[in-house]
């Protein structure tokens, strides 16, 4: 292995620029508080960091339990090839997450204190363990694919043989705290706009959570299909569209259902800033991919379903910015713009985390080998890639 | 027994010495530009509103079944048997969640601080501890805020109102929203006119996320016995299937 200096590539020049002004504000956050390095106040004191690296980053890690699920517990060994770079993605989503709320904290060096200092009462607390717990589950779940990479047999042994309680606690995890960050919202019924406060909101952000499991797959199927030069599993990414359209649907009729029964139907149709988000967020993000993916032409094409997971995704990223920006502004009374400071860090969180990823993609057995295009490092062992998974 | 303030708007002259004294008592800075600050801030606990002739006063509410109590993922506010709800700063990591939940926007934070802390009025739970009342009572030359035992305090207020019920808002706030506040408030205009939420539910809101938390238990468990169930049937029926080729195999032979 010959070492090379690196390219210059355009995504590399992108990459320095984000993490330069991710480093300046990590500075600011930490030398001058929150007050100086975010636009947070009194009257709305969670932000971005909150409704995005948190709410959306734990949805969007939920990959890990729907498909660890779907193999490992309905035995559905069709959708093994994908499963490891999908639990790195969970393991790395939480990762991030985690580091997003240092951010976040006020005192983030007290973030241990959950362990010690319980309130059983609170969803937070829930919240707290429930992550704390799944990032050890999924940790022990990828880390055979690190063994494996160094040989140590025993180990890999060892994790194998508790496997299906790791998968069982891992997805009774995810169902609670996925469900429990919906929960947190239910505590301010007169806070929160009535097109997003619902008794069902845990119900709702459980079911979008399977949601973007199947779309987060989809999609990273197509990007590593892309970028990791690997064949694409399209027969796989069908049945994953159909399951996908099924749990959209049965979503979109409890969410309607629920609208109605609450008498908040017509609040959709008052012009207004609620409502235009919730159109965008309902129209192109629910009603859209629904009608794409009926489509039997579009869920056979990688395109078609590319697109319509990209929607999926979009717009359950636009429903979690609703329930905890869009829908607290008017009690709040006052208008919510992150600060750029707020932005770096939230886009240096994203880019550290697409590398890392690039990295175990490039050194970790994370694809199977026998499908993999030969590449030039030669970190796969693909006589071990057999024993896990 | 459990302490409370009853202030009553149409005795109250707005002089904002109770001001004063809450800033003295919290060691907090108090001069002419504070005194003029119409919000609460981590600074500025309580505050005389006015409208013409009328006045308000804000503080915390001191709840029965506090939302911040309930949400905070650490313990860091308690509700003392006295009447005041507490708060730890050792304890508080800053997710701020007790911001975000209560019913009234009382807590507020230190933002521009590296190592902030939330703040709030505790209703001088030292001095109540102590059988004193609270520093802000004490200083009122009208008598507009009282301190004593709810119950009492809140006999008073009934009678206020039965009494001279041309001079009040046939309410007295505090006495059942989100299922009773420390701080019982009467007014000859409107609550709302203040800030003061007239869509509160009348119960605790604790028991909103109560109601979902209390099941989880039973999740865990039905969770654990059905995943655990699906497995088995699913691998069985492979183990089966595995036995089956195996016995036509040997019987084809």
């Amino acid at each position: 292995m010959n070492i090379s200096i690196p390219k210059l590539t355009f995504w590399k020049v992108v990459f320095g620029v984000v993490m330069v002004a991710a480093f300046y504000s990590t500075v600011l956050r930490f030398t001058r508080g929150l007050g100086a390095s975010t636009n947070l106040s009194d009257q709305f004191p969670w932000g971005l960091w909150v409704g995005f690296d948190v709410l959306c980053g734990v949805m969007l890690a939920a990959g890990g339990f729907t498909l660890t699920a779907a193999v490992h517990i309905f035995n559905i060994e069709r959708f093994k090839p994908i499963i490891r770079p999908t639990v790195l993605t969970a393991f790395l989503g939480y990762l991030l997450v985690v580091m997003a709320l240092l951010f976040d904290l006020g005192r983030s060096y007290r973030i241990w204190h959950a362990l010690v200092m319980w309130n059983p009462r609170s969803v937070m607390f829930e919240v707290a363990w429930c992550v704390m717990l799944y990032t050890t589950v999924l940790a022990l779940e990828f880390a055979p694919v690190v063994f494996e990479r160094l040989r140590m047999e025993r180990a890999v042994n060892i994790l194998r043989s508790i496997s299906i309680p790791l998968v069982i606690a891992g997805v009774i995890l995810s169902t609670l705290h996925q469900s429990s960050l919906g929960s947190l919202y239910l505590i301010v019924p007169e806070k929160l706009h009535p097109l997003w406060y619902s008794p069902l909101l845990p119900v709702f952000f459980f079911l979008s959570a399977i949601a973007i499991g199947l779309a987060m797959t989809i999609f990273e199927s197509s990007m590593s299909a892309k970028y990791f030069q690997k064949q694409l599993e399209l027969p796989l990414l069908k049945e994953l569209g159909r399951i996908l359209v099924v749990v959209l649907a049965v979503y979109s009729v409890l969410r309607l259902q629920d609208l109605y029964r609450r008498d908040a139907l017509q609040l959709v149709f008052q012009p207004g800033y609620e409502s235009s988000l919730f159109l965008i967020e309902v129209v192109a993000g629910l009603l859209l991919p629904i009608a794409l993916l009926v489509s039997r032409r579009v869920r056979s094409s990688p395109a078609g379903l590319y697109v319509a997971a990209v929607l999926v995704v979009l717009g359950f990223i636009t429903n979690r910015l609703n329930v905890s920006i869009t829908g607290m502004e008017a009690s709040a009374g006052v208008r919510y713009l992150p600060k750029w400071t707020e932005l770096s860090v939230t886009a240096g969180i994203i880019a550290g985390g697409f590398a890392i990823f690039g990295l175990a993609a490039k050194y970790l057995p994370i694809f199977p080998a026998e499908e993999a295009a030969p590449r030039k490092s030669e970190g796969a062992e693909p006589e071990l890639s057999h024993v896990t998974s | 027994m459990s302490k409370a303030l009853l202030y009553d708007a149409i005795l109250c002259i707005g002089c904002k010495l109770c001001e004063q004294a809450c800033a003295e008592r919290n060691q907090l800075p108090y001069d002419e530009t504070i005194a003029a600050e119409s919000v609460q801030s981590a600074h500025k606990f309580t505050v005389v509103l006015s409208q013409g002739d009328k006045f308000m006063r804000r503080l915390c509410m001191n709840c029965a079944d506090p939302t911040c109590v309930s949400v905070c993922p650490v313990g860091a506010f308690r509700k003392t048997t006295d009447g005041p709800v507490v708060y730890a700063e050792d304890r508080c990591i800053g997710c701020r969640y007790c911001m975000l939940a209560c019913p009234f926007g009382v807590p507020k934070y230190e933002w521009h601080k590296v190592l902030p802390r939330v703040r709030k009025c505790d209703l001088c739970a030292d001095r109540v501890a102590a059988g004193r009342p609270t520093a802000c009572t004490e200083i009122c030359p009208t008598g507009a805020t009282k301190f004593g035992d709810r119950t009492e305090l809140l006999r008073e207020a009934e009678q206020r109102l039965r009494e001279h019920p041309e001079r009040y808002v046939n309410h007295i706030f505090g006495v059942s929203e989100v299922g009773g506040t420390a701080v019982l408030l009467l007014s000859s205009v409107p609550f709302e006119d203040f800030g003061y939420r007239s869509d509160l539910m009348h119960e605790p809101l604790p028991l909103l996320t109560y109601r979902v938390l209390s099941r989880i238990p039973d999740l865990v468990a039905l969770g654990g016995v059905l995943l655990g169930g699906i497995w088995w049937i699913t691998h069985r029926r492979e183990e089966v299937a595995a036995a089956e080729t195996e016995k036509s195999k040997s019987s084809s032979k």
